[in-house]
């Protein structure tokens, strides 16, 4: 295999731009959500669980068509950010970082709850009986005894997002250059006759980039859990 | 000044306790389950009582009738847990800053150089929690509590996680820190020698009730609060000071008013307080002077008490002086030498009965 084309480097570009964004803009409200779940009692947890948990087990063209009917243009949503903030999603890469967002959340969600739950809760009565507010609590003591949760999470959303297909090509379609991300740009390539070689090419990129994530994942994520499992003995 | 009246339901339990106590060092005891943590984490404001008041040294920290509840970090109450709770993602350094940094400059009045010199933490400064023994992990901890600049230190069964010498290395530094840093202490423990090295006042806790509070005197020769204080423990605590060293034979002196005891050597120096405790089981009772023995104490007295028991052993208070000493003797010898209160006898006590656990600074 010799020098990649420009468009394949397009191509890789835009994935790797709506997998970051998308884990960017999820990663603060995936914190929030994971530390009320593990920590909050309240009327309705079961149904936020649930309705976090839904992409993982939706068909991802359904999420992709609940996204088109919510955020499309004349959607109730998708109107209102484009009338009042001229934020667009339909059938831009932002629409795309969306679905990938959407798909990932769960994944992160649950990475992130996990460690928070293995977290003694007396170290942060500890904290507290030495002056710290619960906000400097949660920043000094809680979010950092997660890392090795909100590592694991981070590189599976994005692993997900790089992955991600039915859900954007429902939503977003397959606009090269704006929405085409590299599973769209095989699935293109394998609908074309005589274009196996392109659709290899593009596969083995996207197994090289799948692999990379996984082990950066395995170097990260169990050398902190390892740290944080021993520190806690 | 320590004034607690709480009333806590946790669960089937009820936690009703009263006490008052004005001591450097305020012993609270009573066996596992007594609630003696839930006590001190209605101090500490970690939970909430359902009524009462908590008062330190004139500052109301929670008045159910007033509704002040401050909140835990506002309270300012050094709580030192029995497994220390370090934060297991930053070093000793910052641990110890912890708190430092999130109190005013206005309420300093603990420097960190000084907490890291009495307790011993300059060489552990860089390590990371995990790397630290038992015992060190213990004295971050309590160096952590310290410089969070507290209005009173609360320790929780610090030693409980502790193998026994590194129980003894943790006490020596304990006992310093009231002379060092002028705060009043809560000693929580289930453990008579800990108690009684290093409170001034103890409060008995059982079943969430408050049995007796009182000078450590006092609570630990009292014979009803033996069930508490415990069969093989029971004993007396005594004031002494330093009277005189045999360099020679390397023993020690210790007076107090109405007589002198006579210890292994201690490192004191003349005049130096030292609390001395002296285990029932270790006061044998003679009727006449006895002569002809090894026993160096022989001290005069008169009884004051004899314990109902029915079993074969029987605790015999016996006054010398100012202080009372408790011996235990079987039901069989009472019976030989018709010992009974107001009899004069004299309590033996042998020198080597003292160790380093039985003797302490007062």
């Amino acid at each position: 295999m010799h020098g990649l084309t420009p468009e394949e480097v397009g191509i890789i570009l835009l994935s790797l731009r709506v997998a970051t964004v998308s884990v960017l803009f999820s990663l603060p409200l995936a914190i929030a959500v994971a530390y009320v779940l593990a920590r909050g009692e309240f009327v309705g947890k079961t149904l936020l669980d649930a309705l976090i948990h839904l992409p993982l087990v939706l068909p991802p063209v359904v999420v992709g068509f609940a996204l088109l009917v919510l955020f499309g243009k004349r959607g109730p949503i998708g109107s209102v950010l484009d009338h009042w903030f001229g934020i667009v999603f339909a059938f831009r890469w932002t629409g795309a970082a969306l679905a990938s967002a959407i798909m990932g959340f769960p994944l992160m969600v649950r990475a992130i709850r996990l460690s928070i739950d293995a977290i003694d809760t007396r170290l942060e009565t500890a904290a507290s009986t030495l002056g710290a507010s619960r906000t400097w609590i949660f920043a000094s003591i809680t979010v950092p005894l997660a890392l090795p949760g909100i590592v694991t999470g981070v590189l599976l959303s994005f692993a997900r997002g790089l992955g991600e297909f039915g859900a954007t090509i429902t939503f977003v379609s397959n606009i090269p250059g704006e929405t085409e991300t590299l599973p769209l740009a095989i699935y293109t390539f394998t609908q074309v006759p005589g274009a196996d070689a392109q659709a290899l090419r593009l596969s083995v990129i996207a197994v090289v980039l799948s692999v990379l994530a996984l082990v950066a994942s395995e170097w990260l994520a169990p050398r902190r859990a390892r740290k944080v499992a021993h520190d806690r003995r | 000044m320590i004034d607690v009246d709480i009333e806590q339901h946790l669960g089937d339990f009820l936690l009703q306790v009263k006490f008052r106590a004005n001591a450097p060092v305020v012993g609270v005891f009573g066996r596992s389950g007594a609630g003696k943590s839930s006590l001190v984490n209605a101090i500490a404001g970690v939970t909430t009582p359902r009524r009462g008041h908590v008062r330190v040294n004139g500052e109301t920290l929670f008045d159910s009738a007033r509704r002040i509840n401050l909140s835990p970090p506002a309270r300012r109450v050094g709580y030192v847990f029995q497994d220390s709770l370090l934060f297991p993602h930053l070093s000793v350094n910052a641990n110890l800053k912890y708190g430092h940094r999130l109190r005013t400059k206005a309420t300093h009045f603990i420097a960190p150089e000084r907490v890291i010199d009495v307790l011993g933490l300059g060489a552990l400064l860089q390590r990371r929690p995990d790397t630290l023994s038992g015992g060190e992990r213990q004295r971050v901890a309590i160096g952590r509590a310290l410089l969070a600049q507290p209005r009173i230190l609360l320790l929780d069964e610090p030693l409980a996680a502790l193998d026994v010498p590194r129980r003894t290395e943790i006490l020596d530094y304990v006992e310093r820190l009231h002379g060092e840093f002028g705060i009043p202490i809560i000693y929580v423990s289930h453990s008579v020698p800990e108690i009684t090295r290093l409170a001034d006042a103890v409060v008995v806790v059982s079943d969430g009730r408050c049995l007796a509070v009182g000078d450590v005197d006092e609570i630990m020769g009292r014979l009803d609060l033996k069930p508490y204080t415990g069969r093989y423990e029971a004993g007396a605590v005594i004031g002494t000071t330093v009277i005189a060293h045999d360099a020679g034979d390397q023993l020690t002196t210790l007076g107090f008013a109405g007589g002198e005891l006579i210890v292994p050597r201690l490192d004191a120096g003349l005049g130096a307080r030292v609390r001395a405790r002296i285990r029932a089981r270790d006061v044998s009772l003679a009727v006449q002077r006895p002569t002809g023995i090894s026993i160096l104490n022989v001290l005069a007295g008169r009884v004051t008490a004899i314990s109902d028991e029915s079993g074969s052993v029987v605790d015999i208070q016996v006054a010398v002086g100012d202080i009372t000493l408790t011996a235990r003797i079987t039901q069989r010898s009472r019976a030989a030498l018709d010992i009974h209160v107001h009899q004069a006898v004299f309590a033996l006590v042998k020198a080597v009965s003292f160790d380093h656990r039985s003797t302490g600074y007062a």
